[in-house]
């Protein structure tokens, strides 16, 4: 029961950054590929109306975690407290950015907006990566089930890291490209003009970029948890993640070439996908492991909650999960084809 | 101040905070589905262009409650993280519950219906303002349900780890608690949202401007805010009081400035608690009420503070009987208040009562007031709790966290939600100034030239 939560978790984990890192990468690239305040708001117009949808995955996810694995939710958010508040604002940034941009014409309020959500989305970037990083590298995890993590130490792997160290930082450096090459194909599939032919001419770059940063990355994780990767060779259903990468990589730029515009977008959602989970199969049956003693790891043995509760909460979570998809399978139906700009200038998107 | 008080501190401003804003978001959504229903039935277009008005404005609110609302789900875990590794077998599943059934629903429809009249029509329209009403309502009974757990736990086991799980799912979500709570809670947004109709309805017939639609948030303003105030005493304040009386004894003694012990307990309707001498001075009481209204008998007992152990009392129970009796106070207000305009609006005399239009005007901060006082008296009554009889506020908080750190995140806060109320503010004023507008033959809504927009 437990492994079958951790799997629902990494599952709502993995739409989530599908989903939202189109929006992060948006925010990353607009300032590149939209340059006058029409091609702005063409950006805005498709980002607008699914963004808040899209975040709210984390929502859920971390209702889940609590629900499911509580243990964790509770030493991993107190544990980092100030990096996670940071991100918190950086967070309620990024929404503010998208919906107030629009309700106002002056020039430097437009500006404005538009800075900051460069500004927000690539710190967000990061700071998911560098998250995703302390997950894989563990943290300071002591007798209590707790632990205290400041920003940063000497940016070394230790057993007291911060958030950042040389390898968060690589992770995040990694999930920057990564996202802002997934918001790239966002925008080639869902515009069209000006804006979509400069996302296509910067795909390229930041698959080769993503390629590189890729490599190390893998080299890195390998040094600083070597068993990640003896779970995943042991385990040959896990390989099908890797397969997904690399379908993801090479077919990338092969329908890009093509000027496949949806094909492009879903090689780099496989990317993602193949990535995320590969890493959760690799941590499994770790869900946050300790850096002081692996006997303070949380597992999902020592941190999921009562069996009572999973049983129960499994009843609400397949209605409630079948009904997003429906959801999300409408909305995105109905705002299909490329991204309208209200013609009046004046719509809340746009 | 410790890291308990500064804990306590971070949670209460920001949720009050935020707060602010789904109280209108949930009423609204509801006025503005009677808007749209109006309009389809009667075919009149301005109730369609009162819908799409205060969609819009009902688009900043939500865009701020959206924003303000993403801290308080993950401060259960920064800031309380013990709350949550002893009662997350069990509050986990309403709060899962509420991204997933409510949210999902909400932000899906949300982008829909600001988004879609023109593209897709007036159907879809009215489909996507059903879903985001229906998406809200539902958060606000998720999160109650949570609160609910904590004022009055039921359907729990104590695992062998020392650890709430959940063994009765229904027990849980229809805790009778949560349904009183939420149909008073869910009364008040309405409340909040009337008023807030009322007083832009009253702005325009004052200003002269958009009088048509002025009369039409008026008629609506008035109407739901009559219906819904008395709502909120009759049955869902009482029945909620009542629920406090029969669970949670010190908090109604606390609330009702009640120190000792008494049969025939009376009614304090004004005056100056004071906790040193246990006693209420200046008091203006009606005896027998307490008793009848908490026990439905003049002669039933109700117990005092002094009744009850120290370390069983509200902490600061000076706190729960102010923040009632304004939460009281304002309600019996509001009452009045709209019963008298639902009187001139029957007699056709309220578009002229100018001074009646100013007072509706001068009113709408009030429920706001009022709703914070209620959840304030809530929160303190339940204290020194965090889930009610299992674990205390003071052992619910992070272990390794600082009060330096939280006191840091929360002046952090604050500022941000300074800005934020800023934006908000000018926003909200300027949508106010532009005023509802038609659509045109072409469908698209007249929105006026900007930079030539009329400031009130």
């Amino acid at each position: 029961m437990a492994t079958l939560w951790f799997a629902l978790l990494c599952l709502m984990l993995i739409v989530y950054v599908v989903l939202d890192g189109f929006d992060f990468g948006a925010g990353i690239l607009h300032v590149w590929v939209a340059r006058s305040d029409e091609e702005r708001r063409t950006i805005i117009a498709a980002i607008g109306p699914v963004w808040d949808g899209n975040e709210v995955w984390l929502l859920a996810s971390g209702g889940v975690l609590v629900c499911a694995f509580s243990r964790v939710y509770a030493a991993g958010f107190s544990g980092f407290y100030l990096p996670l508040m940071m991100a918190l604002w950086l967070l309620i940034l990024r929404g503010l950015s998208i919906e107030m941009r629009s309700h106002e014409t002056n020039f430097l309020w437009r500006s404005f907006w538009d800075g900051l959500l460069f500004f927000s989305s690539t710190l967000m970037a990061i700071v998911l990566g560098a998250a995703l990083g302390c997950i894989i590298r563990g943290v300071p995890l002591n007798q209590t089930g707790f632990f205290e993590g400041p920003l940063f130490t000497d940016f070394r792997v230790s057993s007291h890291p911060g958030v950042l160290d040389w390898y968060t930082v690589l992770v995040g450096l990694f999930a920057l490209c990564t996202l802002a090459l997934h918001g790239a194909l966002y925008l080639y599939w869902k515009t069209a003009g000006l804006v979509q032919q400069r996302c296509r001419a910067v795909a390229p770059y930041l698959w080769g970029i993503q390629v590189v940063l890729g490599i190390v990355t893998t080299y890195a994780t390998n040094a600083v948890r070597p068993d990640l990767y003896v779970h995943l060779v042991a385990r040959p259903w896990t390989w099908i993640f890797a397969v997904t990468i690399l379908l993801g990589v090479v077919s990338l730029p092969i329908t890009l070439q093509k000027e496949r515009e949806l094909p492009a977008f879903l090689a780099s959602c496989a990317i993602i996908v193949g990535l995320l989970g590969a890493t959760a199969a690799g941590l499994y049956p770790t869900v946050l492991h300790s850096t002081i003693s692996p006997s303070y790891d949380l597992t999902i043995y020592n941190a999921a909650n009562g069996t009572s509760t999973l049983r129960i909460a499994l009843f609400w979570w397949v209605p409630a999960f079948l009904l997003a998809i429906l959801y999300f399978a409408t909305i995105y139906r109905l705002f299909r084809g490329k991204a309208e700009l209200d013609p009046t200038g004046q719509s809340h998107y746009g | 101040m410790n890291a308990l008080a500064w804990n306590r501190f971070q949670f209460g401003f920001t949720i009050t905070y935020h707060y602010l804003f789904p109280q209108l978001t949930m009423g609204l959504a509801l006025l503005i589905l009677l808007f749209k229903l109006i309009a389809l039935k009667t075919k009149n277009t301005y109730y369609n262009d009162a819908a799409r008005f205060w969609g819009r404005l009902f688009g900043i609110n939500f865009a701020i409650g959206v924003v303000t609302g993403i801290p308080m789900e993950f401060q259960f875990g920064t800031n309380w993280a013990r709350f949550s590794s002893f009662a997350g077998g069990v509050v986990g599943n309403t709060l899962a519950m509420e991204g997933m059934f409510a949210f999902f629903a909400e932000s899906a429809f949300l982008g829909l219906f600001l988004f879609g009249e023109r593209r897709f029509g007036n159907k879809i329209n009215l489909l996507a303002a059903f879903m985001v009403f229906f998406g809200s309502w539902l958060s606000g009974y998720f999160i109650i349900a949570t609160n609910a757990f904590m004022q009055h736990p039921v359907g729990y086991r104590l695992a062998s780890d020392g650890r709430l799980e959940l063994v009765d799912f229904w027990a849980f979500v229809l805790n009778p608690w949560a349904i009183y709570e939420y149909l008073h809670n869910m009364c008040a947004s309405v409340v909040t949202a009337s008023f807030a109709v009322a007083a832009v309805g009253a702005l325009y017939l004052l200003l002269g401007r958009h009088q048509e639609y002025g009369k039409v948030f008026l008629k609506m303003g008035v109407v739901a805010g009559l219906v819904s105030s008395l709502l909120q005493v009759f049955p869902t304040g009482d029945a909620q009081g009542k629920m406090l009386a029969r669970y949670q004894p010190p908090a109604l003694a606390a609330m009702e400035g009640a120190f000792k012990t008494s049969a025939h307990a009376p009614l304090v309707i004004i005056g100056q608690p004071n906790e040193r001498t246990g006693q209420i001075e200046n008091p203006i009481t009606v005896p027998d009420v307490l008793s009848f209204l908490a026990y439905g008998s003049t002669r039933a007992e109700v117990r005092g503070l002094d009744s009850f152990p120290p370390d069983q009392r509200p902490d600061n129970a000076i706190m729960a009987y102010y923040a009632y009796h304004i939460m009281v106070g304002l309600g019996t207000i509001f009452i009045a208040l709209m019963g008298l305009s639902a009187f001139l609006l029957w007699k056709g005399r309220l578009y002229t009562s100018r001074a009646l239009l100013w007072v509706l005007l001068c009113s709408f901060p009030f429920p706001y007031i009022a709703t914070t006082m209620g959840w304030v008296a809530a929160e303190m009554g339940r204290q020194p709790w965090v889930v009610y009889g299992l674990q205390r506020t003071a052992h619910a908080t992070s272990p390794l966290l600082s009060g330096g750190d939280v006191a840091f995140s929360t002046l952090g806060f604050m500022g941000l939600y300074l800005v934020i109320g800023i934006v908000f503010l000018y926003l909200f004023c300027r949508e106010l100034a532009h005023g509802p507008s038609p659509l045109t033959a072409t469908g698209e809504a007249v929105v006026p030239e900007s930079g030539t927009a009329v400031t009130i």
